[in-house]
């Protein structure tokens, strides 16, 4: 330690006159970039389009939105001062607190909000067409989710890293903070039950997924105990051999049947629940070390490496679109992917890449006690949430550059299909689409899986969408390789995702009721971290039954209440941070947060309320109940239920999913309504106090950007110089 | 520092291998004799080991 604190130098100045022309014209450029790729989309109808328009029309919007909208953002609305100590500096202990650079927080917090949202709503989507489904991603994105994730994580630093809930509880009231609560942690369990879901659709009956998925767990564990007892310690070289084994894991998939392993891993959907819960158990049991670090650094390489593939792979392949700009389903709802017109549905299908409400959890959670200065917030919540986007504009892309004949056979459910090549052909042509039974069984050869046919979930067909993708921009015959791949990283995503919530979830219980009997909330005793594990994952397998069985279709029927839920959770967080902002007497900025979540309320709740109280039966759970409970009345069986105890299957799972819905949706009320008594009393009186801690002078000097301008690098160079001078001499004592 | 040191610096960081290279630093600084990999290792996983690590969708 330092006997005197560095003056801390901090940078200044832009740049001359040069530069300043320069940067006109480079954003010029870009904006014009961006201006054709949006006019090419919006005019063209009928003709050959090429996916790269999508790409670049998203890059340059993301380009400018950062510029400009972001910098505003920091500047006025939130206005960032590096001058003052962030919670990694003042508090910084190696454990919660730890000044971390820009751009390593910025791939840690990348990696904890990306996993498979991003990769499955858009392919669901893109039963509307490609159009809306890339308005609302980035747009979508611009103005709301990349705004949220900023803004909650900025409230948070000046908090001391305070958790969304711990937050919301203290700005807003009890009330409020007890619903979000409880809202925080039934919306984790749908959401936890629905990526399982995606999960087990795409492995089912798949013994190569089966094959390459279950080699990832005695791959983590081997690596754990590699890091654990062989080589301390060695993050990167541990990862290296992972991925090669996960390499090597779906390479071996391919050879399954040689192996006399095809009948034994072509499991059903019933044997992976059961698998996934135990595994679930298990994993949040088990010491971290063992099981969830390493197989987060897989993920998370992964993550980076598959950004890189997707942009390279779509880039060189340059695709043409083969859905049509708007397609009908989304006018008239009769979409078999999902009920439900373009208004709200494609706002809730497309949660994560647009808007994610999980992301509040993550951007008040590890990341704000890393931070090292105010201004990185703009890079690190904005932009992280930039390049989820980007992952989520490449899926929809994947989805629509596929035969749409195809993409509907995949994505209408068994009942519609029949599960037969025949069956779906037949569908799909009463769509409009045309591909006969025997493209359907070659599509699914050439990626050697028995049947694509209602491989619903969303992962299937983006699978199929980038193995396509990847094919022709690297040749070679590796379609099979890229789709089990492909495969591969979304399932590795999701458990990592499923692990990791298990686990969070069972810290909330144990929080919780530890408040009134304390041993309970100790995460070292056993029996409460068993009750509280077994707790959680019995929720969200419940509702993973509920939709591997429910003979509707499971995507159709969870995936709605999924995307509500997700962004429900988002009108809670820019609740709070419409609500900070009135306290901080800013009331001329609250449009910032506060037409996001205008939008937010009125899509999440005309969702809702359709899916509660619609009588169509196609789109409210209630009626659907009620469709089918008058029909068994009446001794009828209706399809797709075949006999008597599935119609009782539908009209249970209605009514605990409608149930469920309405809830979700009273429980965001009662927080809204609790947050505009105090909006209305920080109007009146000009701004309130709030819990932001005080200013304590910062001593970091850090760049505020992803590239340091030739002033910040003099400054941090000024600034180590000097350190290096104060801690010289004791050093040398 | 040279620009390769410097990226060996960021993925050290990236992996949090560099919490090792900046103990080491420390110890050498300070004089102190420095612990066993292992032991630093096994310290830090220790340590979150009762931290929730929240992974999104």
């Amino acid at each position: 330690m330092s006997t005197r604190t560095p003056t801390a130098p901090q940078p200044t100045g832009t740049g001359g006159g040069g530069s300043r022309i320069r940067t006109v014209v480079v954003w010029s450029a870009v904006a014009l970039v961006g201006a054709v790729c949006w006019a090419v989309l919006a005019l063209s109808r009928g003709e050959d389009v090429s996916a790269l328009w999508i790409l670049f029309a998203a890059l340059s919007s993301y380009a400018i939105a950062y510029r400009f909208y972001a910098r505003f953002i920091a500047r006025k609305v939130l206005e960032v001062d590096d001058t003052r100590a962030t919670p990694a500096e003042r508090l910084e202990n190696g454990v919660d607190y730890e000044v971390t650079d820009r751009r390593v927080l910025f791939g840690h917090h990348f990696a904890a909000i990306a996993g498979a949202g991003p990769l499955v709503g858009p392919v669901l989507a893109a039963q509307m067409g490609y159009l809306p489904g890339t308005i609302w991603i980035i747009v979508g994105v611009i103005l709301a989710g990349a705004v949220q994730d900023m803004v909650v994580l900025f409230l948070s630093m000046r908090r001391d890293g305070k958790s969304l809930g711990q937050m919301v509880r203290d700005e807003i009231g009890v009330v409020g903070g007890t619903a979000a609560l409880i809202a925080v942690f039934a919306i984790m369990i749908i959401i936890l039950a629905v990526l399982a879901l995606v999960v087990v659709n795409a492995l089912a009956e798949s013994p190569w997924g089966v094959f390459s998925i279950g080699l990832t767990i005695p791959i983590a564990l081997f690596m754990g105990f590699y890091l654990r007892y062989l080589r301390p310690g060695r993050v990167l070289e541990t990862t290296a051999i992972g991925v090669v084994l996960l390499l090597l894991a779906i390479v071996g998939g391919g050879y399954v049947d040689q192996l006399g392993l095809g009948d034994a891993l072509t499991l059903s959907k019933e044997h992976l629940v059961v698998a996934l819960v135990v595994y679930g158990f298990v994993a949040s049991i088990l010491p971290v070390w063992m099981l969830l670090t390493p197989r987060d650094y897989l993920s998370t390489f992964m993550k980076i490496g598959v950004i890189v593939l997707l942009a390279v792979g779509l880039v060189i392949a340059a695709p043409t679109l083969q859905a049509d700009a708007v397609t009908s389903f989304a006018v008239d709802g009769d979409g078999p992917v999902f009920a439900g017109k373009l208004f709200p549905f494609v706002f809730i299908t497309i949660a994560c890449g647009a808007l994610s409400g999980f992301h509040a959890l993550i951007a008040s959670g590890t990341t704000p006690k890393m931070i090292a200065k105010e201004s990185h917030v703009r890079m690190i919540g904005y932009g992280g949430m930039l390049m989820e986007s980007f992952v989520a504009i490449s899926a929809l892309i994947a989805a629509v550059v596929i035969d749409q004949g195809l993409y509907y056979a995949m994505n209408a459910p068994a009942g519609a299909t029949g599960g037969t090549p025949e069956g779906a052909a037949a569908f799909v042509s009463q769509l409009g689409f045309t591909i006969t039974p025997g493209d359907l069984t070659a599509a699914a050869a050439s990626i050697e899986e028995s049947t694509l046919v209602s491989r619903t979930g969303g992962a299937p067909t983006l699978a199929f969408g980038l193995s396509q993708v990847f094919h022709q921009a690297f040749g070679g015959n590796l379609q099979a390789f890229w789709y089990h791949f492909a495969i591969m990283f979304e399932a590795l995503f999701i458990l990592t995702a499923v692990d990791a919530g298990t686990r969070v979830g069972r810290f909330m219980l144990q929080d919780t009721i530890g408040n009134v009997w304390t041993r309970f909330g100790d995460v070292s005793w056993r029996p409460a971290a068993w009750a509280a594990s077994a707790v959680t994952v019995g929720a969200w397998g419940y509702f993973l039954y509920i939709g591997i069985s429910d003979p509707l279709g499971g995507i159709n029927q969870l995936f709605p209440l999924f995307g509500i839920a997700n962004q429900l959770l988002a009108a809670i967080a820019l609740t709070l941070c419409v609500t900070l902002l009135l306290k901080h007497g800013k009331l001329k900025w609250v449009w910032v947060p506060g037409i996001p979540l205008a939008w937010d309320l009125v899509v999440t709740m005309t969702a809702s309320w359709q899916k509660v109280f619609s009588d169509n039966p196609a789109i409210g759970y209630f009626a659907q109940a009620d469709r089918y409970r008058a029909a068994r009345d009446a001794g009828d069986v209706l399809a797709p239920a075949a006999d008597a105890g599935q119609m009782d299957q539908i009209i249970r799972n209605s009514t605990t999913n409608g149930v469920i819905q309405a809830v979700f949706a009273l429980l965001v009320i009662v927080v809204v309504a609790n947050a505009v008594v105090i909006w209305v009393r920080a109007i009146r009186a000009g701004s309130l106090p709030t819990t932001e801690v005080p200013h304590t002078p910062s001593q970091i000097v850090a760049p505020a950007d992803f590239v340091a301008t030739r002033e910040e690098k003099e400054a941090v160079a000024a600034w180590e110089a000097e350190r290096r001078e104060l801690a010289g001499p004791q050093g040398h004592r | 520092m040279s620009r390769f040191a410097r990226f060996r610096r960021l993925v050290r960081e990236f992996t949090g291998e560099a919490a090792w290279d900046d103990y080491l630093a420390t110890c050498e600084r300070d004089g102190v004799e420095p612990t066993t990999r292992r032991a630093f290792e096994r310290h830090r996983a220790d340590r979150i080991e009762h931290a929730p690590m929240a992974r999104c969708c």
